[in-house]
């Protein structure tokens, strides 16, 4: 009883997590920012979604553990990849922007050569 | 003797026993016929590349590297935790208070899997992303940057889990 009322919230938190990272992902103005917002919401509302369903059916908890390190492992690493790819293209960044020390350092290598 | 042959192939082993723990766990059973063809599969796997799998190799089986292990979990589901409750105040701020940045970090880590698991723990954390690695330099983008001087942002962002990563990987 106690055990289905966890899930239940802990359910509830990643759905309200994952939500939030949608508004965001709406709401951010470039690339960059979505990224941030798309990746640190979803890994958090997936692992407590995740945590919530080991709650309600405690017999998954190995294999929910399991998809829970792949997770936090290959969740970062494809949002890195994604926001490096779009700075060598030179995606458009938000005017709000205030420094790029990789534009800059990338420049100066330019130069030197 | 068998102190002995632990110690000269200490990756083989660490590989080997993290791979039947995997398999264990993804079976949920230990019957006999489920264990043996693990550790059949575990041993191949784990002689075959036991040069190229860095993330046990790397890592440094002393027990203050453990113990940095537990705390270093602690500390990033706890940064994961404040990150996500930092970032959902902006997205619901109706101003959406951003001030964006991309910065430059210095890491003190030297082996690939330390940088991996530094990158990565960036990433999650606090409004940063790591962006590009080039050498000891790693290029950070910031949603709400607070500096943009090397050596603060340096303290702000990398500091809390390279004292973990150092002690884990070096």
């Amino acid at each position: 009883m106690t055990l289905d009322l966890a899930g239940a919230i802990l359910l509830v938190a990643g759905g309200a997590f994952l939500f939030l990272g949608g508004l965001g992902l709406y709401r951010m103005p470039d690339t960059f920012n979505r990224i941030q917002v798309g990746t640190k919401a979803t890994t958090l509302g997936t692992v407590l979604s995740l945590a919530g369903a080991g709650c309600l059916q405690p017999e998954w908890s190995f294999k929910l553990v399991l998809i829970g390190i792949f997770l936090l492992f290959t969740n970062p690493l494809s949002s890195q990849v994604l926001a490096r790819s779009a700075h060598r293209i030179g995606v458009a960044q938000a005017p709000e922007t205030r420094v790029d020390h990789l534009a800059e350092d990338q420049k100066r290598g330019r130069d030197e050569s | 003797m068998i102190s002995d042959i632990l110690e000269r192939h200490r990756q083989i082993v660490g590989v080997f026993a993290a791979l039947m723990i995997f398999w264990v766990l993804l079976n949920g059973t230990v019957a006999p016929d489920v264990l043996a063809l693990g550790a059949v599969v575990a041993l191949l796997i784990s002689v075959a590349f036991k040069d190229t799998l860095s993330f046990f190799s790397d890592f440094r089986f002393t027990p203050a590297a453990v113990w940095a292990t537990v705390l270093y979990f602690a500390y990033f589901f706890k940064e994961l935790v404040v990150a996500n409750l930092k970032l959902s105040a902006v997205v619901l701020h109706p101003a959406l208070p951003i001030k964006p940045g991309l910065v430059k970090v210095r890491t003190n880590l030297k082996t690939p899997m330390g940088r991996l698991l530094l990158a990565n723990s960036i990433t999650l954390t606090p409004g940063t992303l790591s962006v590009e690695m080039d050498g000891q330099w790693l290029y950070v983008h910031w949603v709400v940057m607070e500096t943009d001087d090397v050596d603060e942002a340096t303290a702000k962002i990398v500091r809390g889990f390279e004292r973990f990563l150092e002690v884990m990987y070096g």
